[in-house]
This record gives C-alpha cells, structure tokens and sequence, in this order.
C-alpha cells in the first residue's frame, strides 16, 4: 500500500475515534458517572470552606 | 515563612508546596511585569538602556518573556496544579521532599535565567532562549514534578480523575517533551551550544515548540485552572462535564498541528503553511467549546458577578481567551498574516492571551487560593481585589488596543508602494507613527503592573491578619 493511502486513511481512522468518542461522551449510560465526577471539587470541603467564597453569604 | 509553617500545616494535604508556589507567583509576577513596563519605556524614550548592554532591549526582551511564561506563570500552574490534584484526587502528594525539591529548582532554573540573560547568553531559540546546562536542569525538575503529579494520581482516593487534572496532565506531558526536543543541541562550551537542527528544519522544530509552549503551557494547565476554580468560585459543578471530555480531546489532538502558521511566506513549504492554517481554523472550535463549558458554569448565578471580584476575574479572563482565539485563528489566515505578520498587531495578540487571559485567570485563582493557604477567611481586602479587577482589565484594553491600531498602521505603511514599484515609506518612519501607540501600551502596561502591586500589598496583610480558620464562623444565613 502507498505510503500516502495509509496517510489518508489515518485521518479518516482520527475522525471516526473523535465521533465515536463524542457518542461516548454523551451516552446516558455515562451520565451518572460524569454528574459525580463534576462534583469531585466539592466532595472533599471542610465544612468552613464555603465561606472563603465573597457574597455566598445572603 | 518558616516560622507560618507550623501553624499552618494542613492535617492531610501538603499545603505548603502550594503556599510557596503560590506567594512567589506574585513575587515573580512583579519582577517579570517590571521589565516589561521597563521595554515599553525603553521603546518610547530609547535612552534608557543606559547605554548599557545588560539593559539593553535586545538582552532584556527575552528576560521579560521568561520571567512572565516560566517564572510568573509556571509558579501560578506548579502552585494549582499541586493544590487541585491533592484536593480532587483526595490524597497528599506522595513526597513532602520531592514537592520541596521541585519549589527549590524551578527557583534555581528562574535565577539562572535572570542572571545569563542579561548577560546576553542565549540559544537565540525564542520562548527556550536558555542554554543546554539550564535546560537540562530545567528537564530534571520536570520529571521530578511530572512523577510528583502522576504519583498523587495514582494514589487518589476517587475512581474519577477530575477533568482538571487531565489538562494539567496533558500540560506536564507534552512540555516535557516539547522542551526536550527543541533544545537537542551540540555543546562547545560550558555557555554556548549549537541546535542539532538547522535551516528550515530547524525553523519548524522551533515553531512546533513555540506555539505549542502556547498550547499547552499557555492554555491547556490555564484551562486546567479554569475547570477547578471556576466552579469553586460559583460554588456549583461544571456546565457539561461531556462537553470537557471532548474539550479535552479536540483541543489536545488540533494544537500541535497549528505552528507553521509563525512560519508563514518563509522558505517553509507552502502545504506545511497551508495545512498549519487550517489546524488553527479548526482550533477555533475546541477553544471556544471551553470558553463556553467555563462560561455557562455561571448560568443561574450570574448575580454572582455583581458582588464577587474574584468571580469577574476568572469570567473576563475567559472573555479574553475567546477574543484572543478567535483572533488567533483569524492572524492565521495568510492574507490576513501577509497584513499583521511583524507588526505589532502579533504583540497584542500575544497580551490579549497573556495579560487577559493567563495573567487574569491566574490572579482570580490566587485571590481564591491564598486564603486558604493562610488558613483565613478571605483575603484581608475584598475592595482591594475590586480595584484590582478594574486596574487590569483597564490596563489589558489599553495594552491591546494601541497595538492593533500600531499593527494594522505599520503593516498598512510597509506595503505601500509608488506608482513606478518603490516603496512609499522608509521602515524608520513606521517607527515614528508608532510613537503614540508605544506610549499608551506603556501607559497601560504600567497600570498592569501597578495593579500587581495591590495584589502584592492585599497578600502581606492577608498573611498578617490575626484571625484564622480554627475560629468558629458565624453560620451563614
């Protein structure tokens, strides 16, 4: 095979990887598993942390 | 500090690492930020280099570029970097040494470059000026902080790693070895060495580094920032955690094809120049994907932003970063290039991401962070972060606008030409239109700095404050 085939075909192998990864990404299956991983700069707060943030207090 | 340490010591993170990081970032911050207003001055008014070849503009230059990339940013990435990593995997560092030792050597690495550079000892290499025996320790005390951060990783508590740590991650990485292959070089002296690559090879190598020192120093460890302490600060989880997967990736997978846009009409072959402009196209999308994943975090509490200093600064940085990425890719085009390339246009580019964007989200993430490593409440002066925000963004719109009215007036001048083919403007009497641009990029370079050193004075009486964290807070409402 020519050198410059498998060039292409390596961009067309990238492109289907980023789709797929974009299907993975959003699949309900993965919600769960994202809602607590977006949640992991909160679990780890020492109950007086919350207010090192300016204007949480009203 | 020695004597805080004690009274400071967190029960089960390394916080002191963080601290040091943390605190010298402002130092380092200062210093970089004081020779650049020193090279704004030196353009306007040219007698003072002193007539002095330490002080002159040629060997400063390169000092000013690396104190605010390497000594200023770097501390900002080592000092969060080691903070999120502990806090979101739920583990102390693995060493207390090693963490030392990475403090220590960067520190050494900074000096050395604050004393060969004016000095005028350089590879010539933009953004990697330092010579081979710099660079190799530069390289050891990467590794170091490479297996510092993977080690803590390893040992997380959590079965997720935080998405912040991923592009702190691709940070380390990719540095690492985009450091090491850009300063293969034959030594012939103990201060001298010659690159192992030469001519257009040679331009490539250098230009993959650079932009890509952008990309990954610039942006990648300053999104990794933006993933941990947007969030913190709104006090509510990331707009969409799928969105920074595939942030993540795109980003990651476009960035390192994007450096021959520097090298545009040069001997570079033109399908390389084509193929870099198009990657920086394409980089627009994962750019302004992040921009807006940061952004929206905000959603529901935008109210939050009319009381909250340290919020605006990581929301207007993230302003600037989408100006700036969407400058990026347009300054890549190459008719548009064929106008900006040279100019000062490229200067204020470079400020819109570095002063806009590293240097504002950077500065929002210490205003959250310092506190906490003093164990206080809050910073000792809430108006005080306030002028600050205003002093800085005032100072970037100020920076960046004389620039481009500088770029597109010097790019315009040196492409006129006379009817019979000569050209219309001698390249000295750009420099004199360019003479009120100069002062007010001085002007707003200086109320950068000045603001710096608010920051500065807010950080000692931080320090000072009597009161701490073990007192009982009075409940929120």
């Amino acid at each position: 095979m020519d050198i410059n085939t498998l060039r292409g075909l390596s961009t067309l192998f990238l492109l289907v990887v980023f789709i797929a990864l974009v299907f993975w990404a959003y699949s309900d299956r993965r919600k769960k598993d994202f809602d607590e991983a977006a949640n992991l700069p909160f679990v780890d707060d020492e109950p007086v942390e919350s207010k090192d943030k300016v204007g949480e207090d009203s | 500090m020695s004597e805080l340490n004690s009274a400071l010591e967190h029960p089960q993170y390394n916080y002191k690492v963080v601290r040091q990081f943390a605190v010298m970032t402002v130092v380092w911050g200062i210093v970089g930020m004081l020779v650049g207003v020193l090279l704004a001055a030196q353009l306007v008014w040219p007698v003072l280099n002193f007539d002095t070849p330490w002080l002159s503009f040629g060997r400063l230059r390169p000092l000013h570029t690396n104190a605010v990339i390497f000594a200023f940013g770097g501390c900002a990435l080592f000092s969060t970097s080691l903070f999120v990593v502990q806090r979101t995997c739920q583990a102390r560092l693995i060493s207390d040494k090693l963490a030392a030792f990475v403090f220590w050597g960067w520190q050494l690495v900074i000096v050395a470059a604050v004393i060969t550079l004016p000095m005028g000892l350089t590879t010539s290499k933009e953004y990697a000026e330092l010579e081979w025996p710099i660079d190799i320790l530069i390289t050891v005390v990467w590794v170091m902080y490479a297996i510092l951060f993977f080690g803590t990783i390893m040992k997380r508590k959590t079965s997720h790693i935080y998405v912040a740590n991923w592009f702190f991650g691709a940070f380390i990485i990719t540095v690492a070895v985009l450091h090491i292959i850009n300063s293969l070089a034959v030594p012939v002296g103990m201060f001298k060495s010659y690159s192992i690559y030469a001519g257009t090879v040679d331009a490539m190598v250098q230009w993959w580094y650079g932009h890509n020192a952008v990309g990954f120093f610039l942006t990648a460890g300053f999104l990794g920032i933006m993933y941990y302490f947007v969030p913190k600060q709104a006090g509510r989880p990331v707009y969409s955690y799928r969105l920074s997967i595939v942030h993540f990736w795109a980003l990651i997978a476009v960035y390192i094809w994007a450096g021959p846009h520097h090298l545009h009409y040069t001997a570079l072959p033109d399908w390389a120049q084509s193929l870099g402009m198009i990657m920086s196209l394409i980089l627009l999308a994962p750019s302004w994907g992040g921009m807006i994943n940061g952004m929206m975090t905000l959603s529901g509490a935008w109210d939050k932003l009319r009381t909250d200093p340290i919020l605006r600064f990581l929301v207007v940085s993230l302003s600037f970063y989408g100006m700036s990425t969407f400058e990026g890719p347009m300054m890549s085009i190459k008719t548009v290039n064929a106008l900006s390339h040279y100019t000062d246009w490229t200067i204020g580019h470079v400020h819109s991401g570095a002063l806009g964007w590293v240097a504002m989200v950077s500065i929002g993430a210490l205003y959250h962070l310092l506190p906490i490593l003093f164990a206080k409440q809050q910073m000792y002066s809430i108006p005080l972060i306030n002028v600050h925000f205003w002093m800085s963004t005032i100072g970037t719109v100020l920076y960046i606008a004389s620039m481009w009215v500088n770029g597109i007036l010097q790019g315009l001048m040196w492409r006129a030409y006379n009817q019979d083919g000569t050209l219309t403007y001698s390249f000295v009497e750009s420099v004199e239109a360019s003479y009120s641009g100069y002062l007010v990029r001085l002007i707003g370079g200086l109320i950068f700095f000045a603001g710096m050193l608010v920051m500065a004075y807010n950080l000692w009486m931080t320090a000072r404050q009597p009161q701490d964290r073990s007192q009982p807070v009075p409940s929120a409402a």
